[in-house]
């Protein structure tokens, strides 16, 4: 599922919302997302999971190319951690 | 301070103009229909923020720490999510690259 299907399928359950409400909406959640874990902050999602900053210590790396050493600083990377609902819910099927 | 459903759908409600019933059912069913999708065993693709994919895990030996009993950890299907291009640029740029929390 891509980011217009999720539009698509939000459409059709939501029908007192225009297209472009549910479009502006979505784009509007995930803008939220992003600057909050841009900012630092985490996103708690009860029933889907909750995403945090892991933090990458600076390292000396490889120019893969070249074996020449590059040094990487260190650096904040998003996390997801999925919430109970959902983990269970996908392995549901599967056992 | 973490970002929340209640969160997203006051401010769906501020800047898009929903109605707080049709904010909260929005945010709602924007997650349900990811984790419907995942359910049913496909990938969901949100450009700019990120993917989330299924991963197969075989059986495993595991071990009970407590008791020290070993105990299979059972084959399962688990959730990965991919951070893309873009926020993984912001959350880098933004933040200090020295742990601070």
């Amino acid at each position: 599922m891509t980011k217009s299907d999720l539009i698509e399928r939000l459409t059709s359950k939501h029908f007192q919302l225009s297209v472009k409400e549910v479009e502006d909406s979505v784009k509007e959640t995930l803008m939220l997302m992003t600057n909050s874990l841009a900012s630092g902050d985490r996103i708690e999602v009860r029933g889907f999971g909750s995403f945090s900053l892991h933090y990458r210590a600076p390292r000396v790396g490889r120019n893969p190319k070249t074996g020449d050493k590059v040094e990487l600083g260190g650096k904040y990377v998003p996390h997801f951690k999925p919430g109970k609902a959902l983990r269970e819910r996908v392995n549901a099927l599967n056992t | 301070m973490a970002l929340t459903k209640a969160e997203i759908a006051a401010h769906l409600s501020e800047e898009i103009g929903l109605s707080k019933r049709e904010a909260k059912e929005f945010v709602e069913s924007f997650f349900e229909e990811i984790k419907s999708t995942l359910e049913a065993g496909s990938p969901v693709k949100i450009s700019g923020f990120g993917g989330f994919e299924l991963k197969d895990k075989g059986e495993r030996p595991g071990r009970n720490p407590k008791t020290g009993e070993d105990i299979p950890i059972e084959a399962r299907r688990v959730v990965t999510f991919k951070a893309g291009q873009k926020l993984k640029e912001l959350v880098e740029e933004s933040l200090p690259d020295t742990p601070n929390k």
